[in-house]
């Protein structure tokens, strides 16, 4: 999330679309309500009448796999009719920028297509800025970079920094804004109308409320969740909110933004820590063989501006974390210890099935996941587990994974557990009460989890497990070994006195600590790239930084827990912005992009009822810590503390994150087009009504897995959802009696009008299916699923919560079981959210 | 009360509104049912201990009660500003993910699906076998070494790579930083560069 929950308090208008919150994140509602006690309104678009839907102030039904079409036809309406924040634009977007002629868009295909589908479709070349000249990075003493020639900085050539052509007055036809209006003027009211299956007058009603937060004091905020990522343009559908929020002003203000409601406890800290095959923690990318294979390699790739440019400061300190005294400048720090990827773009979900099932993969850790449930394509899932020589679960419960040898495999014919040769260890973990750690809120609040209890049983912490794998290693490696050098040499200094992990032991690395005598840093802007500090995970720093005692957490930032509504300096607080309970990534900041709420030039918050940071004359006034630096130090006062002085904002550049220091409405780093462009879903009732390329070129499809099925064939449009008694793959709720007690049954929902024609009342047995498999469930027939008017015809819709599965208390069918293996091209998400079924009564 | 029958613990629970008032005065360790009207009030000694709920990801403050080691209680924190107090049905569950009450005799009891240890199950075996600790940890080790030690990479087209493709890893947001951060480290350790988790699902 740009911004956090509490913050929603501030939200004048909610849209809700791709996510369910009353029912998915409870909560979060607390907020929203104080917000609409205050006049704000809540709209939501879905296609389902849910739980939100059912209390909000406005509802439109929508088709799935149709976002980026109704959200392209926001973005005409406002353009064509000139509803969206002009200021804001030119300060603080690329609209201004010009693009280089080579750039084309021509019936659904962007240029630079190489003739290959798949997430490599595209050679980007021709999607980049027209460069008027370059700068060269100051290294001297005194200067901005010199960090990046001191001794001890192992040595890589400075990048040079390119000068973007612009056009203020963003009349040259190469500019982002003309390209952007030319994009989208396909978007018309009646095409959106054919596509996503609304009316058009609801259609322009849903333009006008958008429109209504273009002022200055107005804000909106978009709730989404897995109904936007998960589709085989995911990333795309993101990217098309970006533009509204950033074309209506409504990114870096308070109420604003575009929030990610995400659907673990810390699925937030497991992406910062990169447990992902492109990232290392803090978002530094994973090396790769084509890429950046040496260490000076990885840093000629550092950012020339903006805050990436920092990225020899973060490896290092990692490197320094990862393996302590054995990294020096003299051997690169270790960088060749980390693996590279190889080649190819693809290492994730899918792709591990399908290398299992050819053979490749022949040991899987499952650490507190449950792929055959949570997975795609479930069969396929279950019996590329089969193919493994060995799989290690580690859960609190018995799953379907850790379990899948013992069910009978629908694909693969007569697999039983005698000829399954996979050997499984189940390891038991300790639960949430029984363990301690910083837990991250997708509003990037890490607060610090306190143990209740001890273990029980014979289960172990994660970090216990870990510690005792990585000694069973070093002692098989201790005999010899290939290349023993990186499990041998690992810095793993988080046990306590008697050898037991200690998790506050860990959160030092991740702050970050000096090399030489061990003093935890107050911050990220204290790393070096010469080996003097240490740090695991740069955005964490600051998160546990008190010295006073470091084994404390209560002392730490992610400790703090006093819940004043307060400022963080001359302003008095009153935005629901608890600077002081938890802490908040980076550098305990809540919401990121904040230096947009101002006026470029004069630093005044464009909202004065709503100042997160403001320019009084000297320094700034801030209720949130500012995303930019705001000041310098310039000496000491009598007792020795330092004193600093405001910078003038027309040195305070926003969004540091990027090397333009503008926001992208045109964004040349995705891999499927610099502008969000709808395509159908890869099972789709209709023919692409936008043009004439049926599906995202730049997707990652694994046909022959997926065996897609078309409309004549399957002809009901089938999502997957959930339910608020339910979590994820089911493996803990399913195993709470409190919870199998409410909802025991896996069921499939449709419409009344569905259920007449196929004959079928609430609570009969149905199956569901298609080329992928077939599920057994109960029917609920109900008025919240609604047929869809698509392209001049009706189309069946039906839905089907996907916790169930055949292991633990409640158990049930999996509705992966009939989702595809095809996904996004940039996150590799699978496309749950939108396929073909079809459905009949049993018996 | 005592012979609680698993439909009798049903029909209370049909009605745990009308008797929350009795759940808080049971005995810390027996179920609300099972004389509730002569017990001590149920978090009288207990020790609280602040935590965060486990399930989505706003990060709810809650509170947890423990009596001579046992876990009685999982409530909203209400100082917390996520949540102030509230939970959801999820939420309100958690004491399930340790303690259950036993339909039968309304003691407070282990989640009988809790996994206490190790477990095993060769290849070809039809049921899984427990075992022990330190046997697990070796036997896992040994795997891995077999497994990267065959399929190890030190150098590709040209240039080091150090890195096995024959393992992968799957986890989890479910985890606390401080072990995700271990654990990322661990593995790439080993060379793995298949690493993903629900992030991406």
């Amino acid at each position: 999330m740009t911004n956090h929950y509490t913050d929603m308090q501030n939200t004048d208008v909610f849209i809700v679309c791709g996510s369910n919150n009353a029912e998915n994140h409870p909560a979060s509602m607390r907020h929203v309500n104080r917000a609409r006690e205050k006049g704000a309104k809540l709209v939501v678009i879905d296609p389902r009448f849910t739980r939100t839907a059912a209390i909000a102030d406005h509802y439109y039904q929508m088709r799935p796999g149709t976002d980026i079409a109704l959200f392209g036809g926001v973005i005409n309406y406002l353009l064509q009719n000139d509803l969206y924040n002009k200021n804001y634009v030119e300060e603080y977007t690329n609209a201004s920028y010009l693009v280089t002629p080579e750039y084309d868009f021509t019936d659904g295909m962007f240029s630079g297509f190489t003739g290959e589908e798949g997430p490599a479709a595209y050679d980007r070349a021709s999607w980049s800025y027209q460069i008027e000249g370059t700068t060269e990075w100051d290294t001297s003493e005194g200067g901005t970079y010199a960090w990046a020639a001191g001794e001890g900085v192992p040595e890589f050539t400075t990048p040079a920094v390119p000068q973007v052509a612009k056009d203020p007055s963003m009349q040259d036809p190469n500019c982002v804004m003309q390209l952007m209006k030319k994009h989208y003027e396909r978007y018309t009211p009646e095409t959106v109308s054919r596509t996503v299956g609304m009316s058009e007058s609801d259609f322009l009603e849903i333009c006008e409320i958008y429109a209504s937060t273009a002022a200055d004091d107005k804000s909106l905020n978009w709730l989404y969740a897995m109904g936007i990522t998960q589709h085989s343009k995911g990333s795309q559908n993101v990217r098309a909110k970006s533009i509204i929020q950033l074309l209506l002003g409504n990114m870096g203000i308070a109420g604003g933004g575009i929030a990610a409601l995400r659907g673990k406890c810390n699925i937030q800290g497991s992406t910062d820590f990169g447990l992902l095959h492109n990232i290392l923690p803090g978002y530094n990318p994973v090396p790769s063989e084509g890429g950046a294979p040496t260490l000076r390699a990885y840093n000629e790739g550092t950012s020339h501006s903006g805050f990436w440019a920092n990225r020899p400061r973060f490896i290092v300190s990692k490197l320094k974390e990862f393996w302590g005294e054995h990294a020096t400048v003299d051997n690169d720090y270790c960088f060749d210890y980390l693996p590279k990827l190889g080649s190819k773009t693809n290492y994730s979900f899918m792709e591990i099935f399908e290398e299992a099932h050819a053979g490749k993969i022949k040991g899987l850790f499952s650490w507190g996941m449950n792929p055959v449930v949570g997975g795609p394509n479930s069969n396929h899932t279950r019996s590329g587990l089969a193919q493994l020589d060995w799989l290690v679960s580690v859960d609190v419960f018995e799953n379907d994974t850790s379990n899948f040898w013992a069910v009978p495999l629908e694909e693969g014919g007569e697999a039983t557990p005698e000829n399954i040769d996979t050997e499984v260890f189940l390891l038991p973990a300790a639960s949430h009460l029984e363990s301690e750690g910083t837990i991250t809120n997708s509003g990037r609040w890490a607060q610090w989890r306190y143990s209740a209890l001890n273990p029980i049983g014979e289960a172990l912490r994660d970090g216990e497990i870990m510690t005792r794998l990585l000694h069973a290693y070093q002692e098989e490696y201790a005999q010899g070994g290939v290349f023993p050098d990186p499990i041998m040499k690992l810095t793993w200094d988080y046990v306590d006195e008697n050898g037991n992990f200690d998790s506050r032991r860990v959160a030092q690395a991740i702050n970050g600590y000096t090399v030489e005598d061990k003093q935890l840093l107050t911050g990220f802007g204290q790393l070096q790239a010469n080996g003097t500090t240490a740090c695991m995970n740069w955005i964490y720093s600051g998160y546990y930084n008190n010295n006073d005692d470091p084994l404390n957490p209560a002392i730490q930032p992610c400790g703090a827990r006093d819940a004043s509504d307060s400022t963080v300096s001359g302003l008095s607080g009153g935005l629901k912005q608890f600077p002081q309970w938890a802490f908040a990534w980076p550098l305990n900041r809540r919401i990121v992009y904040n230096r947009a709420s101002t006026y470029k030039d004069t630093g005044l918050a464009r909202n004065p009822e709503r100042i997160l940071v403001q320019w009084n004359g000297s320094n700034w006034d801030r209720n949130d810590v500012p995303d930019f630096a705001f000041q310098r130090p310039v000496g000491t006062d009598p007792e020795g503390n330092p004193t600093f002085e405001g910078i003038h904002p027309e040195n305070c550049p926003a969004f540091f994150m990027n090397a333009e220091y503008v926001a992208r409405l045109f964004a040349p780093g995705m891999v499927d087009g610099p502008f969000a462009e709808h395509y159908e879903p890869y099972e789709s009732p209709i023919d692409n009504p936008l043009s004439g390329r049926q599906t995202n070129p730049a997707a990652l499809v694994f046909e022959e897995t997926s065996r897609l099925g078309t409309v004549s064939e399957f002809p009901i449009v089938a999502s997957t959802w959930r339910v608020v008694e339910h979590w994820q793959s089911g493996t803990i709720t399913r195993n709470l009696p409190y919870l199998g007690e409410i909802m025991p049954h896996m069921f499939v929902e449709l419409s009344e009008e569905l259920a007449e024609e196929k004959g079928i009342s609430t609570g009969d047995k149905v199956e569901v299916f298609n080329n992928r498999g077939t599920v057994e469930v109960y029917a609920m027939v109900t008025r919240r699923v609604k047929a869809l008017h698509v392209d001049g015809r009706d189309v069946h819709q039906i839905g089907m919560p996907w916790h169930w599965g055949q292991v633990g208390m409640a158990r049930g069918a999996s509705a992966n079981t009939l989702t595809p293996s095809v996904g996004d091209g940039n996150t590799f998400i699978p496309e749950y959210k939108a396929f073909l079924v079809d459905i009949r009564k049993v018996g | 009360m005592h012979e609680m029958t698993r439909r009798n613990f049903l029909k209370v629970l049909g009605t745990a509104f009308a008797a929350s008032s009795l759940a808080g005065l049971a005995k810390p360790k027996t179920g609300f049912a099972a004389g509730a009207e002569t017990a001590e009030f149920r978090i009288k000694d207990a020790t609280e201990t602040t935590s965060i709920c486990c399930f989505c990801s706003l990060g709810c403050g809650g509170i947890a009660s423990v009596v001579e080691g046992e876990l009685i209680s999982f409530e909203g924190d209400p100082d917390s500003p996520l949540n102030e107090g509230g939970l959801c049905s999820k939420g309100a569950a958690q004491l399930n993910v340790v303690n259950v009450y036993d339909p039968e005799t309304g003691d407070l009891t282990l989640n009988p699906k809790r996994l206490t240890k190790p477990k095993y199950r060769a290849a070809g075996a039809t049921e899984w076998e427990e075992v022990e600790w330190d046997w697990i940890i070796k036997r896992i080790a040994e795997k891995v070494k077999e497994t990267r030690d065959a399929t190890f990479e030190t150098v590709s087209n040209g240039v080091t790579v150090n890195r096995t493709q024959a393992i992968a890893h799957l986890g989890c947001g479910a985890l606390p930083c401080e072990d995700l951060g271990p654990l990322q480290k661990l593995q790439r350790a080993l060379g793995i560069v298949y690493i993903e988790h629900q992030a991406r699902l």
